[in-house]
């Protein structure tokens, strides 16, 4: 067993510390090629990544980079630097560290090149930038170990893929790198331990003592929710009681509007003043700073956040977390949990404050689920290739390349050891050529071959914006807000494109906490002033998308089954009675059906409790059913439990819409056509490098240069329908959006036996679903009928259709 | 024929819904902002290799517009090509398409700000085209009527019960028309833009393009 030198005994003992079981662990262990410890948050996880490389750098031998610190969030980067800080300067280790990130200024990223760092502490996409310049070996020479904070988060996304791809680079570069994983609680740990060692290497898995039970419990308040909201303003006093009650409260939202929403509200009904502050992605960085290190000194009593203070940053003495709104995903759900009482052995405590009555049967569903220990989540399946794609391309920004050692690296990376060598020949095609059935770049290529059999880039020049190009995250184009001033006021945050488009001037929003009234946009800045309204128009601006569990799906529906709701509070018992009254509620073996007139539109709800891309598969073929039969599908929307459609004409009859055959037949022309493809076509060839990310100046230079990527895809569809950019598409289609397989399920399940129940408003059920996030619009005939509806109105009101001889509509 | 029919300087015209200029009287068809040979431009240029099927991609369209009008003369109205050199570079079969297209018609090629120059295909290449009373140009002059030009494709967006439908359409008032750009790798500059503000008058409409062409008043409020 490894012993703690003297030094760092000392260390520990004059702060009152004893090692914890699995620190020593770790550090016995440390010598592991691959080493993935499961530790509760507060577990002391991040010292226990480091105490190994804190001890070899105390004899101060090492010259150069040490350990690579990855995380996914650029704020946990610096928070670990503050405390990676305090014991070495204790100590008076002689160690140096350095974090990048994008925020990094120019001249110090220059620095660590030269002069690297010992402990080098940055983000996934950072780290693919530093290996795709041509001096990444020098860089990187002599790094010993690799620690991947907060794994469990990037093994879900391809933010990983294209970490684990980086690693297997950097593993090229230094074959003793030793490869060390944190994770939160997770319900398959050999899956992440498969994710982060080099194939076929082992990889140990140590799982710490988990510590206490949760306490965590239903808020209980005097009012009752209502039947569809989601900004929980009946909960304001008994929340506001909470966090008078309590030292510090983290109130997490499921999106960045309704945290804006709640936080308006707070502030409005605090009548103590109590210090709250907010905190999440769309906020200007100087403001989230400010909060941040507000919440360090321990300045703030609550924080309303969202996702974005999901990770383990070290925030002091939170006591109690708040969950406004569902957990959509339990596993994300007992993370969030582990916030409060940041101190091992010590129970953490948090309440949910369900916003409608819908979510008060999830909530429900999802503490039986915490307590049953019962986390979700689906297998990812094989690595992508759009981010096998972008790092060819990085790879060769780095200068020349050998496709069969590139090809065997990338398969050291877990999610890639079972790609096949014609698989990744298609994607170097790609790179080289565009990989068209016609061959019209041969004189172009971006790749070339030189005659050694390498591969390079063709022009050197192109590798500028490539690397404008690495990530695999997908913003929507936003704009930056500021206050209207002489010369540029403060910048605020910012809002997407999309709602900054339906904005005229006098219009109100929320952001950051105050309500600011829309003046106009100047140079791709959205500019606003005070205002001093009551109520806003709310920004729209996204949030974080919530994975959802098909358990708590199983688990509602269970719930509708019984007769009576004695665990449940009375308003959301009666709720449910009442649906059974005015409709029925959804029966197992059977598909409830409803539909009703609401906002002008002919609605219908489908009841299948497939998932949700279950529900979104099944939204996909019955608008296309409904287009089919004149219906004039206008959008839908899905949840795991339901899928909500709105059209022109009604439904009279559902049974013909279900017709098996007449659902698939001809549905390959209509999945490539629909708006759900072309978005996973968007953000594919975005990552693989067909499309160029947006960058504002793009955006400014005269729009006529630039065109959608929908004609992109159109045109692939049309002469190229083979191509790896279309095959991509689909994959990830499957991989995320689309599941033909949970809706043949519930068509075996249902047989058939629809209830369908036409009504004259909207349902208790059917009410949340009017909020949901997500829709997807369906462009077909209904779009015509309203536009020429449309035309018809503004000329009939500008009065253009009656002007003089010159502009007069002659015959048709 | 699938158009919306409205006059300019007295003339009768058809704006199709493919984005084609329909003149029944002289049995004239005049697409714009083709910019055949995009792909290739851009991959020699260092950029992206896009997916090389937007030359016939047009081509299809503009032969299947031909097909439909049997029209006697055709006007290209500038940047037909994406640059000159990307009218050398066009495939051998594709050049050949072009020439069948022009068989027994007059075809112009109106110069452009990105193929200011002759190009070695048939047909004959014009600074600008006046046939009276419309003059055909690239690009719109301050104080012009009967003034039939291209240069900005147009796009308008129209908001329709929370959702946003963008599609190129033609603009046009007493004095002039700009039709939309025709070539399929092409984008298009919303006519909230200051440009059509200063160019057109206050009553002008757009015709939006599509299943079926559609005349609205052109959306002109800023942002």
């Amino acid at each position: 067993m490894q012993v703690l030198p003297e030094q760092f005994q000392d260390w520990f003992a004059a702060k009152g510390w004893s090692i914890h079981p699995h620190q020593q662990d770790m550090l016995s262990r440390a010598d592991a090629a691959a080493l993935l410890l499961i530790a509760p948050t507060g577990g002391g996880k991040t010292l226990s990544g480091f105490l190994p490389t804190l001890i070899d750098l105390a004899e101060g031998t090492h010259e150069g980079m040490h350990t690579l610190y990855i995380s996914p969030l650029k704020a946990l980067a610096a928070d670990i630097k503050r405390n990676l800080t305090t014991p070495v300067a204790e100590m008076g280790l002689p160690i140096t560290i350095d974090e990048r990130t994008g925020d990094t200024p120019q001249s110090r990223r220059k620095r660590q090149r030269a002069d690297p760092p010992n402990i080098f502490l940055t983000t996934p996409e950072s780290l693919a930038l530093l290996t795709s310049y041509d001096d990444a070996a020098r860089m990187f020479c002599g790094l010993k170990r690799v620690v991947i904070d907060e794994i469990h988060a990037l093994s879900e996304s391809k933010r990983g893929d294209q970490m684990m791809l980086a690693l297997a680079r950097l593993q090229t570069l230094c074959p003793n790198l030793k490869r060390v994983g944190l994770s939160a609680t997770v319900e398959d740990p050999a899956a992440i331990a498969r994710f982060m060692a080099r194939h076929p290497d082992p990889c140990e898995i140590l799982l710490a003592d988990p510590g206490p039970a949760p306490d965590i419990g239903m808020l209980r308040t005097q009012e009752a929710p209502p039947w569809a909201g989601a900004g929980a303003a009946y909960a304001i006093p008994a929340v506001l009681a909470q966090i008078k009650q309590h030292k510090t409260t983290l109130i997490f939202h499921n999106t960045r509007a309704q945290a804006e929403i709640f936080f308006h509200n707070l502030w409005l009904a605090n009548d103590e003043s109590l210090p709250i502050g907010i905190h999440h992605g769309s906020l200007d960085r100087d403001q989230r700073s400010r909060v941040e290190a507000a919440m360090v000194r321990g300045d703030l009593r609550a924080i309303v956040c969202t996702g974005s203070l999901d990770l383990g940053i070290d925030w002091g003495d939170v006591d109690l977390v708040i969950q406004i709104g569902a957990p959509k995903n339990v596993k994300r759900l007992v993370q969030r949990i582990g916030r409060a009482n940041h101190r091992y052995n010590a129970p953490s405590k948090a309440l949910l404050v369900p916003a409608n009555r819908f979510e008060v049967v999830e909530c429900m569903a999802a503490l039986d689920a915490v307590l049953a220990g019962d986390l979700d989540g689906d297998p990812r399946g094989a690595g992508p290739r759009d981010v096998l794609c972008q790092h060819i391309l990085i790879t060769a920004c780095a200068g020349p390349f050998d496709a069969d050692a590139l090809y065997a690296e990338f398969t050291t990376a877990g999610a890639y050891r079972d790609l096949s060598r014609a698989d990744f020949d298609a994607c170097l095609a790609f790179c080289a050529t565009g990989g068209y059935a016609l061959r019209a770049y041969d004189r172009w290529q971006r790749l070339m071959q030189l005659p050694d059999g390498r591969w390079q880039l063709r022009d050197p020049r192109s590798a500028r914006d490539i690397r404008m190009n690495i990530g695999t995250i997908q913003d929507t184009d936003t704009l930056k807000v500021r206050m209207r001033r002489n010369r540029g006021g403060k910048p605020l945050g910012e809002i997407e494109e999309g709602f900054s488009a339906t904005l005229t001037p006098g219009d109100t929003f929320l952001i950051g906490g105050q309500i600011v009234k829309y003046e106009g946009l100047r140079e791709m800045t959205v500019e606003v002033s005070r205002d001093a309204a009551k109520k806003p128009k709310i920004a729209t601006f996204a949030g974080t998308k919530f994975a959802t569990s098909t358990q708590l799906s199983a688990r509602v529906q269970q719930m509708f089954t019984q007769d009576s709701w004695p665990g449940l509070p009375c308003h959301t018992a009666d709720w449910l009675r009442l649906q059974r009254k005015v409709s029925q509620l959804p029966q197992p073996g059977r598909l409830l059906v409803e539909s009703f007139p609401h906002d002008g539109r002919a609605q219908t709800v489908i009841y299948g409790f497939a998932g949700r891309n279950g529900m979104q598969t099944l939204g996909l073929l019955l608008t296309k059913r409904m287009e089919e039969l004149g219906l004039s599908p206008l959008g839908f929307v899905a949840t795991d439990y339901a899928t909500l459609i709105w059209g022109l004409e009604e439904v009279d009859d559902p049974a013909p819409l279900f017709d098996p055959a007449a659902l698939y037949d001809g549905l390959d022309t209509w999945l490539a056509g629909n708006a759900v493809m072309k978005r996973t076509f968007r953000a594919s060839a975005t990552i693989a490098g067909l499309i160029q990310r947006n960058t504002p100046q793009a955006r400014t230079s005269g729009r006529q240069a630039t065109f959608s990527s929908d004609i992109l895809y159109d045109t692939l569809q049309k002469y190229d329908p083979d191509h790896l950019m279309l095959q991509i598409t689909r994959e990830e289609a499957l991989r995320g959006l689309v599941d033909f397989g949970r809706i043949e399920e519930m068509m075996k399940r249902v047989g058939g036996r629809i209830d369908h129940r036409r009504l004259s408003r909207v349902s208790p059920l059917a009410a949340p679903l009017f909020l949901e996030m997500g829709r997807v619009p369906v462009q077909g005939e209904a779009e015509e009928r309203l536009l020429a509806e449309e035309a018809r109105r503004l000329m009939s009101t500008s009065g253009l259709a009656n002007i003089g001889p010159e502009l007069a509509e002659s015959k048709r | 024929m699938n158009a919306h029919d409205f006059t300019l300087a007295g003339v009768p015209l058809k704006a199709l819904n493919t984005g084609a200029l329909w003149w029944p009287d002289e049995q004239l068809l005049c697409v714009s902002d083709l910019h055949l040979g995009k792909s290739e431009r851009i991959a020699r240029r260092g950029g992206v290799p896009l997916p090389p099927y937007e030359t016939r991609d047009t081509l299809t369209r503009l032969a299947a517009d031909l097909a439909l009008t049997h029209a006697r003369t055709v006007i290209c109205l500038g940047d037909s090509f994406d640059d000159l050199g990307a009218a050398l570079a066009l495939p051998e079969d594709e050049k050949l398409w072009i020439t069948r297209l022009q068989a027994g018609r007059r075809w112009v090629w109106i110069e452009g700000n990105h193929d200011p120059g002759p190009v070695d295909l048939g047909g004959s290449h014009l600074a600008e085209l006046p046939i009276a009373p419309l003059t055909f140009r690239h690009i719109a002059e301050a104080g012009a009527s009967g003034e039939v030009s291209g240069h900005y494709h147009p796009k308008a967006r129209v908001l329709l019960a929370g959702r946003r439908v963008t599609r190129p359409a033609f603009v046009y008032d007493s004095d002039r028309l700009i039709l939309p750009a025709y070539g399929t790798y092409t984008g298009g500059l919303d006519t909230r833009d200051a440009a059509f503000r200063t160019l057109m008058r206050t009553e002008a409409r757009a015709v939006l393009t599509g299943k079926t062409a559609i005349a609205l008043p052109m959306p002109r409020t800023s942002q």
